[in-house]
């Protein structure tokens, strides 16, 4: 079974945290053309490789950006949303 | 007979401890300490099964946990393996796989008919002709398998085990102990496994004749033993790897999960048999299984043997047998180079002959077939792999100590992701690149010669404590591989017979590999396939290796352009009752639990919770369905309560908190009114519908939101991530445990409510839609005026602990009226007769509001909320479904499901999702998904029925009950 780094809670097993899909940055919805928004919600890149995600630290409630080689399934660092320069 | 010798130093049985058992009705003496093979080979029985496929007689082979073919059954386990499991007074054993006993089994006609089942023969054959399939299938199911499954098994739990540690070591060998002791040294604290009794490997049995072997494993184990950082499991065997070094331990009482910082794997080798004809004769046995039968247990193998060899281990086995007086008529090396040092010397000293470049042609069978009178050697072309007999020789003998090279027992490593490599120099997969913390110490990493191989150990040691931040640790160095390669690049013998196994588990011959890769199976995955080569019980253990030579000779191809498979844990069979255990899937109760159970409720279970699907009190003599029907006529005609507590509540406050819920929900919260409540729609990004639920304001910045019971979690969370997107200060408290809830149903709700509450609950005071607090019972409860199941309903929220006693006085105060709970069964019928659908179960993943007629709760004119945007490409275009309500003409024949199929003009038009016959509207009524234009009131359509009839449905506008009244 995988460990994970919550950035708050430190190494604990990943049945305590739940998946929560790739991370992306949301287009302005007021601007941006139908395609961009439909490509935001609807296209995912398949491809293996390094990911932001996020993940839920379900015991405390904590929601954390970890970013993940999916082709190695190696974490390299987990951080608080908007805490990515501090990581 | 016996081939017990006199008492050894280091023997592993105890002489004082004598014991009998039974062996297919014969009586055995033996002595504890004895593995059921060594106890009957000391008592001369030599057949102990029969092989799986051809029922051909087998003996001994490996002696190390891979004898498939001595395999027992003490009629409560099966598939005993008598070359492991220790034997215990008064057992009763019988061999797996015979008809009518070990040594006139009746199924060993199937060898003489061997020439017609080639490998592959049921891929091909008793297809033709069909008529007669049923009959070969059932010989074929009655001859597959071993052992016969007891379904009267007992139901043994076995707990599992947690353990953490800095280091796993797995294998209590040469390298293995030193590797242990170096981490230990550094402070780590270290698991050490074996799946040996006694821990030592190969120094336990490998002496060649060396008595300082003795005094080495003494003074290793006594260091390992007494070390305070070292816990010793043995008799226990690593089952697997998973990601960050998760290791389960098996032992007999259970499994246990190691959790380690870094694992060594030392493994150590499995030994490979050399390939010829009747190598599987009772008596044929690796070099180390005789080894290990004469140090371990003061076994002779036999009583005058041959060494046949392709390396220098058969020098090493013909050493430590001469030395316990087993008569060894000659070391047939098939190499033309002969050993290294002094090995040869010492063995020509024991008065041993040894015959270079010679091979065993072919073994010589007792004249029962179940035995080794004598051998034919001859000459051996290596570079052609076949004897030449011209010069052949015939040798006397009972037995042969066989000896052709090794194959790493690296599973763990491949589990871990560790590419290997082909090393010419031992002719043998070593690691080549391993992942972080794992490491690989002795001869599974190529290092046999025993001063390197503790000297790897020590480094794998060292490496594992540098790894886990002890740099102080001085890194050790270790030499490659010199001289004599361990094991053979080809130690196969050609015969046109064949019979000369390479497979023990599956009888697969050299022939069966060549035929496969005729007809194309020549990839080592479909070759594995088509022969079944590493599918029996050893899962190749012995025979891969060899299956990869051939192949590679085949195709013409270097070994490690063949590869090699996979073993995917666990690595060796583990009984089912390991694995499976106790459930620990939570459940929650809510707090009036068990008075719904007292009350005869049947539970079901709704997410994480418990729930009354409906209640059938003892004594009273009704159906599921009647039970659900009167639960629903009870809330028409007077009341009824149903445990709401499982609905995910959620409070929601502080600056942002109208703000907050604007942007999450589709409607509008920065308008309402405290003391008001307005459903809370929640869709995805894609404009589809998540969840609906009901908003209260309980003060400007403060809302207590409730969502479908199914839904409290993920909604919850979401909230939460949303906060923290958006950066908005708000607090959210989740209430779904600690506050219950019920709703209390019917015409008759008001009038048992006020028998408990002061509340003004008239309409004028207290409108549909509204929200107060009050005393209930007693206790302060959070009220509201809901329309869901019933006109008339009240929804009272109190702390749990309070749950219980205002859900009995509300019973109480109902009895008069009669007042009866009601579960989810008769919840789903009242909504549907109100005409409300269910977010998730009449709807999918694919819906949005526009299909659900949900266009009023979405508010497009906010700046922004979750799914808008994608509402806004919705709208402008036509709608592809419309969910609508209908009633079942009364005249069907057969009753559709949920899910079957809407058809128009032979087209699937769409399908249905909620159906149920309605006591109280007496007509069958349900929602469904149809094409827009077929969407309108009093439209026909066809549902088309699981038997493929087409049933009428009309479509209705408003909710079902007005039926009734019309």
């Amino acid at each position: 079974m995988k460990l994970l780094q919550c950035p708050v809670n430190g190494i604990r097993p990943v049945s305590e945290f739940t998946y929560g899909g790739e991370y992306r940055e949301m287009p302005d919805a007021d601007t941006c053309s139908d395609k961009e928004w439909a490509t935001y919600v609807h296209h995912r890149h398949g491809a293996p490789g390094l990911k932001k995600e996020w993940w839920y630290h379900g015991p405390s409630g904590t929601w954390f950006i970890a970013e993940r080689n999916t082709l190695t399934d190696k974490v390299s660092r987990t951080y608080l949303y908007g805490q990515e320069n501090k990581a | 007979m016996t081939l017990r010798i006199a008492e050894q130093e280091n023997e592993w049985i105890n002489r004082d401890m004598p014991l009998t058992f039974e062996y297919e009705g014969q009586q055995i003496e033996a002595y504890e300490g004895d593995t059921i093979s060594s106890a009957l080979w000391a008592a001369d029985i030599k057949v102990l099964g029969r092989s799986f496929k051809y029922h051909r007689a087998r003996g001994l082979l490996s002696f190390a946990n891979h004898d498939v073919n001595a395999l027992m059954t003490d009629g409560q386990d099966t598939n005993i393996r008598a070359d492991v499991i220790p034997v215990t007074h008064g057992m009763q054993l019988t061999a797996v796989n015979t008809d009518g006993g070990v040594l006139k089994d009746k199924g060993r006609y199937i060898d003489k008919i061997s020439a017609f089942l080639p490998v592959g023969f049921y891929y091909k054959t008793f297809h033709k002709p069909k008529w007669m399939f049923p009959f070969w299938e059932d010989k074929i199911r009655k001859a597959a398998g071993l052992g016969k499954v007891n379904f009267n098994y007992p139901r043994i739990t076995r707990a599992k085990r947690y353990a953490h540690c800095d280091v796993l070591v797995v294998g209590a060998g040469a390298s293995g102990l030193s590797a242990a002791l170096e981490a230990a040294d550094a402070g780590s604290q270290v698991i050490l496994v074996d799946e040996n009794r006694k821990i030592g490997g190969s120094l336990t049995y490998d002496m060649a004749a060396d008595v300082n072997t003795g005094s080495l494993l003494k003074q290793l184990t006594e260091n390992v033993l007494n070390h305070p950082n070292i816990r010793v499991i043995a008799d226990a065997y690593a089952g697997g790897y998973y990601t960050d070094h998760l290791v389960p331990i098996v032992e007999k009482r259970g499994i246990t999960k190691v959790r380690a910082g870094s694992i060594i794997v030392a493994s150590g080798v499995f030994e490979q048999p050399p390939v010829f004809r009747y190598n599987d004769l009772p008596g044929v046995m690796l070099s180390s299984a005789a080894q290990r039968l004469v140090n371990r247990y003061s076994v002779k193998p036999f009583t005058k043997g041959i060494v046949v060899t392709a390396n220098d281990y058969g020098y090493r086995a013909a050493l430590d047998l001469a030395a316990a007086n087993v008569e060894i008529v000659a070391v047939i090396d098939m190499r033309q180079t002969g050993a290294d040092g002094d090995l040869t010397a010492k063995v020509k000293q024991a008065g041993i002959a040894v015959h270079l470049g010679s091979c065993i042609y072919e073994v010589v069978p007792t004249s029962d077939k179940m035995g080794v009178s004598a051998v034919v050697v001859c000459a051996y072309d290596e570079a052609t792999a076949e004897a030449d007999l011209h010069q052949q020789v015939v040798l006397h003998c009972d037995g042969v100590a066989m000896s052709a090279g090794w194959a790493p027992a690296a599973a763990l490593l491949y589990q871990a992701g560790t590419q290997m490599r082909y090393d010419e120099a031992v002719q043998q997969f070593v690691p080549n690149q391993l992942p972080d913390g794992v490491f690989a110490a002795g001869k599974v990493n190529g290092i046999f010669e025993l001063e390197q191989r503790m000297l790897d150990g020590k480094r794998a040691g060292a490496e594992a404590s540098r790894y886990l931040g002890k740099t102080t640790v001085s890194p050790v160095e270790v030499t490659a591989h010199r001289g004599n390669s361990p094991s053979h690049p080809y130690p196969i013998v050609n015969h046109p017979k064949a019979k000369n196994f390479v497979d023990f588990d599956e009888d697969i011959q050299v022939k069966d590999f060549i035929n496969a890769a005729k007809e194309g199976f020549d990839n080592i995955e479909l070759m594995k396939r088509f022969t079944t080569v590493g599918m029996g019980p050893s899962q190749g253990k012995h025979s891969n290796m060899n299956a990869i030579r051939i192949l590679a000779r085949i195709r013409d191809l270097p070994v490690e352009k063949i590869g090699s498979t996979t073993a995917r844990p666990f690595f060796h069979p583990t009984p089912i009752g390991h694995l499976g255990g106790r459930g620990f899937h939570p459940h929650r109760l809510t707090a009036m639990h068990e008075w719904h159970v007292k009350e005869g409720a049947v539970m079901m279970e709704a997410g994480v919770w418990m729930r009354p699907a409906y209640y059938l009190p003892a004594g009273v003599k009704i159906s599921n369905q009647q039970a659900v029907q009167q639960e629903a006529l009870a809330v028409r005609k007077s009341a009824g309560m149903i445990d709401g507590s499982t609905l995910g509540k959620i409070e929601v406050f502080g600056k942002d908190a109208a703000a907050f819920l604007e942007r999450f929900y589709t409607g509008k919260f920065a308008s309402q009114k405290v003391g008001n409540s307005r459903i809370a729609m929640l869709l995805d990004e894609a404009g589809v519908i998540v969840d609906d639920g009901v908003a209260v304001r309980l003060d400007q910045d403060k809302f207590y939101v409730s969502t479908n019971s199914s839904n409290a979690a993920t909604v919850y969370r979401e909230m939460q991530r949303n906060l923290q997107l958006w950066g908005m200060q708000v607090t959210l408290v989740n209430l779904t445990g600690v506050m219950s809830a019920m709703t209390l149903a019917g015409p008759s709700s008001r009038s048992i409510l006020s028998e408990v509450t002061e509340l003004d609950l008239l309409d004028e005071a207290f409108p549909q839609g509204a929200y107060r607090e009050a005393l209930v019972a007693g206790v302060k409860a959070r009220v509201m005026r809901v329309a869901f199941v019933s006109d008339l309903a009240f929804e009272i929220h109190v702390p749990s602990s309070a749950g219980l006693h205002v859900w009995q006085k509300i019973m109480d105060a109902g009895k008069t009226y009669g007042i009866r709970p009601f579960g989810t069964d008769a919840q789903r019928l009242l909504r549907l007769e109100m005409g409300h659908h269910l977010i998730s179960h009449d709807t999918d993943g694919l819906t949005n509001p526009f299909e659900a007629h949900a266009d009023s709760l979405v508010a497009m004119d906010k700046p922004f909320f979750i799914g808008q945007r994608s509402l806004k490409i919705l709208q402008k275009k036509p709608l592809k479904k419309k969910l609508v309500r209908f009633v079942l003409d009364t005249n069907f024949s057969e009753m559709p499901k949920e899910c079957n199929l809407v058809i128009e003009n032979g087209e699937i038009a769409g399908r249905v999702t909620s159906i149920s016959f309605s006591e109280y509207v007496n007509r069958v009524i349900g929602f469904a998904f149809v094409l827009p234009e077929q969407a309108k009131a009093g439209n026909q359509f066809a549902i088309r029925t699981d038997s493929g009839r087409m049933e009428m449905a009309e479509v209705v506008e408003d909710a079902f009950l007005s039926l009734s009244q019309g």
